[in-house]
Parts: structure tokens; C-alpha cells; sequence
């Protein structure tokens, strides 16, 4: 399908899944694919410590856009911004928009912010996902990709609205969670990507947390992202030594036991991670992105443009389907 | 480049698992802290310790290789092969709470009306900081109340490792009624102008979400009356136990640039609150294949790219490459906890989730198996 459609049929993509499958890292390669296609992407991090800017040579987000790339007319590029988005931030906005002159640091320190939390809970999710809504009917871009939360508190917060409306049944927080919850079932404007790694635990954790998702909330599912496969090296089932032999090269000593270790590591680990892939494509019916595995332990700005690459392809090689659920 | 690990014949764990009362096993999220402890607390029974495990909200196929069906306020009993003892259990986060504020109440109705509030539910149930809160309380219980020679205890999946630490404090101060008292304070006098914001801020509220969840709230305070000395007594003893001498908190990570930095910091943050980071443990390493430079290798593969031969060169220079970087970052690590042993672990060619692969996991965190 058209990358371009893909990140703008549904404005708003929410990037989500368990601990350390890479979310950030799927953000920041959404925002910039987005930005190859000549769009206007913001990255909004909701949890407050990405380590994204520092990819972008930045120091810090914060609650203003701050841009990492800037449009670039001649590639035909598009603008990447990103911004922070805290639940305390939301409250805090909602509040004063609502009569609140200000908090008071006495009042703050002494809990006043947790209590309204607490005394309304799923309140601060409900206004960040608001302050979400509010930034696509602004306009102000073309693609929204929310850095989402582990999968467990993701279930929550996508709830959270729904829960609100059972609980709150009059008064200005009520039409926001009914707002929310438009813009959550509404498949033209929302969608989940679900990031995982080719491994055991976190391909279960996806597979429940997307049942869930779409019959608790009625959310659209993206594709899947299947992040850090180890690409594949079909010369490894070739024993090294032969392989040589076979061209007539020379290797130094010890260099073939090395190379029988390491390719017997890979092939292990790959054969793991295929069969992962298979089982999550049997367990759940959805479309797979798949990115590579990168062999360094910290990502450049270098491998960003190349998982954005990877997903572009990857997307363009999706099948085409319909938005909004209707059969095309 | 050196070697971050080398391995030993007996892991320096192994002499925290012998003589710690108490193992806290901290970190950011994914790193495999449960899967950690889980193989600590085996550890201990393998020789001859009697251990507990406080999972919190473990992968379900981790909770079933300990035999846990579901949240379990008390421990359960693992059966093996080994000559201690080994129990689970998993955090039952409201369960607990229930029962520090039946503990705390002054009589049977105070304790009902508390947990009869709503407000208080939506604390035990879902207020940032309650997982954490009720973790250190569960230990804190298990020490006094149980018998056990080492208690092993998970922490929750926060977002910000810190979180485990400064939580039970920020809740502590907040059931301490200093909210209650300037939204229910006088209005005349010195404390006007406070009280003045506060009703501001209540009439904000309560034209927001509506008068009657103000109302809860401040019904809750006024039932918790009392109550707070106790819980405060509570908080002290528990940060008298974290500080203890035979306990010892492990730092778990991943060899990532992201979460070693954070482990760095969670290290400077236990050393300003006078806690003492007694050994880290890296999970997921990649093996190491020899000491050939992957930018060598890697122009090999080019010369020979489109063999069999040219793939070889291409995964040894991909994984001597990763093994590089991550023993470099192990190096930064171990620079910013310089008294705790480092222990390495290899990312290994299966999936541990079974008592198995625990049990196989247990034997490279302890130095019993061949370097991979």
C-alpha cells in the first residue's frame, strides 16, 4: 500500500508495546518515512525520557515542538517535529483552561494534582489523549505518532476514556472522553502499530494485548512491527572451512572454528526468531513490518534513515486495503 | 579489546545469595529483572537457603514455571530437586494495601469505611506508585511475619527506575493529610490566603469531574484520621530494612547504550539515598567470538561478498561488532559502581521461560557453565 496513505488515512498512529522491543526507536523511523514522503510528522512522547532528540544531535524535548529535521524542498522532504506530552502537563493545561488561575507550589507539594488523579482515575490519560485530538483537528500536521506506553499501562490509557464516560456522566471531562473515544473507534483518524521482537514473551504479550485492544476499545490495528530480526545469511549452512576451499581462499588459523561458532550462534537465533514470526502470523491476522536487527548496541542517526527505508518498503509491499473497515 | 567478563569458577552473586537477607533486583523495564530473580531465588534453594521470590506481574509462562496461578497474597511452595526451600508468590497489590489498612484502622469500623470508600480503592487499585509502595511493604511483612533465610523481590516495570524508590515516600506523604488540611482548613487567619487557592482549585475540580468525587476524597481523609502515624512508623522501618546490611540491591540491565545509561543513573540515585548497588548483573549479552576486528571481517566479506565464505565474514564482523560495543558499555557501567561485581550473561540460543531453562540460566549467572 501507499506509504503515504498508510501514515495519513489514519492521522493519529499510536506506537505501542512491552518494555524494550523498541518503540522509540519505531517512533522516530515512522516520523522520518513519514517526512521521505514530503508529510509533516510530530513525534509526541508521552512518557518524557526518549531518547530520541539525542539521535537528531538535540538535547531534550520538551512540552514545545521542537523540530529534529527540518523540510528539505529539494528531496521533496517533509518536516519532523517532536514534543513532549506528561500526564501532569495535560492536567495542569486542562485545569487553567477551565478557571484555574494557577496551582500554587503549596498545593502541587501537597498532593493536589495526585488527588484529582486519583479521585478520577484514568482523568490525566483522558487529557493527554484530548490534548492528542486537539493537535489533529489543529492541522498543524500531517502524520501524529504518539511513543506510546509499555503494553500493559497502553491497554489502560487507551481505555481510559471509556472508563471515564462510565464514571463521569455530566460536565466538560465528559465530552472529552466521548471526544477521546471518537477519535480511538474512529479507524480513519486512529491506529495502533504494535511493536514486538521475534522472541517468546513479547509475541505474547502482542497477541493479548491486540485481542484486547480491539474488543475492549474497538481500535484499529495496524501492522505489526517485528523489530531486531537477524537478516539472513543462507552461505552460513556452509561450513566455513569448505566454503574457502570452495573459492580457493585461505583462512587463518582459528579463523574457522570462530566462524562455525558464530554462524551456529546466528543460525540458532535465527531459527528461534523465524519461528516466532510464523507463530505470531498463525496467532494474530495482521500485516508484519519487519526490521533488522542492527549488530549495534547504539542507534545512529545513520540506521534511523535505514529503518525508515526498511519500512517504507515495507509498507509500500503491504497489500493494499481499504480504510475505515468497509470491504473495498 | 579486553573481555568485560571473565568467567570464574565461583560468581561473585554466589556470596551474595550465601549471606543477603534481602536481594532487591531493580532496573528499567525488558531488562529481565523477574526472570533475574526468579533464577536468584533458585539459586539460594539449590544451596540449601530457604527463599522467597516477589514477582510482580510476571510473563505468564515464567509465573507458570513457578507455579503461580494468579495473585497470591501469601507464598507458595515450589517442589525440586535441591536441598532448601524455593516459594513464589505474586504481588497482589490491592490485597495488600486491604490489609495494611485493616492492620492500621483504630477499630473494625474504621477499617470498613476506608475500604469501603471509593477513593480509596482507586488508591489501592490503580494510583501511580501503589505497585511500588505495597512491593516494599510485601517485603517488609515476609521479613518479620514469615520465615525465610533470603527474600528475593522483583520491582515493578516503571517507566522511570526511580520510581521504586521515591514512590512508598510520595504516597506516604500524601495519606499524611496535608492535602485534607488546607482544603478543610479555616478561612480566616494566616493560613487564609492557602486556603483561599485550595478552594479555587476544589471549585475547578469539582465543576470538572463533578462534586461528589471531591466529596469521596475528602470522606476518605476524614476516616483515615489517626492512621497516618502508623503508616508513617510503617515507611520508617521499611527504609531501615532497604538500608540493612544484609541487603543488597542488584542492578539488572541490558547491554544497550539507553539502558545502561539508565542503569548509571539508578546506581547514583541508590548511592544519594545511601543504598548500595552490591553487584549488576547484564543480561542478554552476545557472545564473543574471538578477538578479530569486525572492520576487518568486514572488508573480508566485501572481497568475498555473494560466497558462502563472504556470509561468514559478514556474521563474524556482525557479531564481534555488537560483542564490542557491549563490553564498552559494560566497561562504563562497571566505572560508575566500582564496588559491585559485574556479571555478564550471554543472550542465549534458547527461550527461558520453563524451570529448565531457569535452572540453565542459573548456571551462567553463577559461573558453572562453559563461556558461550
Amino acid at each position: 500500500m501507499d506509504p503515504a496513505q498508510f501514515l495519513t488515512a489514519p492521522r493519529v498512529t499510536i506506537v505501542a508495546g512491552k518494555g524494550g522491543v523498541g518503540k522509540t526507536t519505531v517512533s522516530a523511523a515512522l516520523g522520518l518515512a513519514a517526512s521521505r514522503c514530503g508529510l509533516r510528522a510530530l513525534i509526541i512522547d508521552v512518557e518524557g525520557k526518549s531518547g530520541l532528540p539525542v539521535l537528531f544531535g538535540r538535547s531534550q524535548l520538551e512540552y514545545d515542538e521542537l523540530v529534529l529535521v527540518p523540510a528539505d524542498p529539494d528531496k521533496g522532504w517533509g518536516e519532523l517535529r517532536a514534543r513532549t506530552l506528561s500526564a501532569d502537563a495535560a492536567l495542569v493545561e486542562y485545569l487553567r483552561e477551565h478557571g484555574m488561575q494557577r496551582i500554587s507550589a503549596r498545593l502541587a507539594s501537597s498532593g493536589a494534582l495526585d488527588m484529582v488523579a486519583t479521585a478520577t482515575p484514568g482523568i490525566k490519560d483522558v487529557l493527554v489523549l484530548g490534548k492528542v485530538k486537539q493537535i489533529e483537528r489543529s492541522g498543524v500536521a500531517d502524520v501524529i505518532i504518539l511513543d506510546g506506553h509499555a503494553a500493559g499501562h497502553a491497554i489502560t490509557f487507551l481505555k481510559s476514556a471509556a472508563g471515564l464516560l462510565d464514571a463521569v456522566r455530566v460536565g466538560p471531562i465528559q465530552t472529552q472522553a466521548r471526544e477521546v473515544q471518537d477519535l480511538l473507534t474512529d479507524a480513519s483518524r486512529c491506529q495502533v502499530v504494535l511493536v514486538t521482537l521475534p522472541e517468546e514473551t513479547p509475541v505474547n504479550e502482542l497477541v493479548e494485548t491486540a485481542f484486547s485492544l480491539e474488543d475492549d476499545i474497538g481500535i484499529k490495528l495496524g501492522p505489526v512491527v517485528v523489530n531486531g530480526l537477524y537478516p539472513i545469511l543462507d552461505g552460513l549452512k556452509i561450513d566455513p572451512q569448505a566454503a574457502a576451499d570452495e573459492i580457493g581462499a585461505s583462512l587463518r588459523p582459528g579463523e574457522a572454528d570462530q566462524m562455525r561458532a558464530a554462524a551456529g550462534f546466528r543460525l540458532a537465533r535465527t531459527e528461534l526468531q523465524i519461528g516466532q514470526v510464523a507463530r505470531l502470523g498463525r496467532e494474530l491476522p495482521l500485516g508484519q513490518l519487519h526490521l533488522p536487527f542492527l549488530f549495534n548496541s547504539d542507534l545512529r542517526r545513520t540506521d534511523l534513515d535505514l529503518l525508515a527505508d526498511t519500512l517504507l518498503e515495507a509498507i509500500a509491499d503491504l497489500p493494499a486495503v481499504d480504510i475505515g473497515g468497509a470491504p473495498s | 579489546m579486553k573481555r568485560a567478563t571473565s568467567p570464574k569458577s565461583v560468581s561473585p552473586l554466589s556470596q551474595l545469595v550465601s549471606e543477603s537477607g534481602v536481594i532487591v533486583c531493580c532496573g528499567s523495564g525488558g531488562v529481565g529483572k523477574t526472570t533475574t530473580a526468579a533464577v536468584i531465588a533458585i539459586e539460594a534453594a539449590r544451596t540449601g537457603r530457604r527463599a522467597v521470590v516477589v514477582t510482580i506481574d510476571p510473563a505468564k509462562r515464567l509465573a507458570d514455571a513457578l507455579g503461580l496461578a494468579g495473585l497470591t497474597n501469601t507464598p507458595s511452595k515450589i517442589d525440586g530437586d535441591w536441598p532448601g526451600e524455593l516459594s513464589a508468590l505474586m504481588l497482589d497489590t490491592e490485597g495488600t494495601f486491604d490489609g495494611l489498612v485493616a492492620k492500621y484502622a483504630g477499630s473494625e469500623e474504621q477499617a470498613e469505611k476506608i475500604l469501603a470508600n471509593r477513593f480509596y480503592r482507586n488508591i489501592a487499585g490503580a494510583m501511580s506508585g501503589t505497585q511500588e509502595y505495597m512491593a516494599t511493604e510485601k517485603l517488609y511483612e515476609l521479613s518479620t511475619e514469615a520465615d525465610f533465610d533470603l527474600i528475593v523481590v522483583d520491582t515493578p516495570p516503571t517507566r522511570n527506575a526511580l520510581d521504586f524508590l521515591e514512590a512508598p515516600g510520595r504516597l506516604a506523604r500524601f495519606l499524611d493529610h496535608r492535602l485534607y488540611r488546607l482544603i478543610t482548613a479555616p478561612t480566616r487567619g494566616l493560613v487564609k490566603a492557602v486556603n483561599l487557592a485550595a478552594q479555587t482549585f476544589l471549585r475547578t475540580v469539582a465543576k470538572v469531574v463533578g462534586g461528589e468525587v471531591i466529596a469521596d476524597a475528602i470522606a476518605f481523609f476524614a476516616a483515615f484520621e489517626g492512621m497516618e502515624e502508623g503508616f508513617k512508623l510503617r515507611a520508617r522501618l521499611v527504609e531501615r530494612l532497604l538500608a540493612a546490611d544484609d541487603t543488597a540491591f542488584v542492578l539488572v540491565a541490558s547491554p544497550k547504550g539507553d539502558t545502561v545509561a539508565e542503569a548509571k543513573f539508578f546506581a547514583r540515585k541508590l548511592a544519594d539515598s545511601s543504598l548500595i548497588v552490591k553487584a549488576v548483573v547484564v543480561n542478554r549479552m552476545h557472545p564473543h567470538f574471538g578477538d578479530g576486528s569486525p572492520l576487518a571481517d568486514r572488508k573480508r566479506a566485501e572481497t568475498f561478498a555473494g560466497t558462502a565464505l563472504g556470509d561468514h565474514y559478514t556474521a563474524l564482523a556482525d557479531l564481534r561488532q555488537i560483542a564490542q560495543e557491549e563490553a564498552a558499555h559494560l566497561e562504563h557501567l562497571t566505572g560508575s559502581v566500582p564496588n559491585a561485581p559485574l556479571v555478564g550473561v550471554p543472550l542465549l540460543p534458547f527461550e527461558v521461560h520453563d524451570m529448565a531453562s531457569l535452572l540453565a540460566l542459573g548456571d551462567h549467572l553463577f559461573g558453572r557453565a562453559a563461556p558461550a
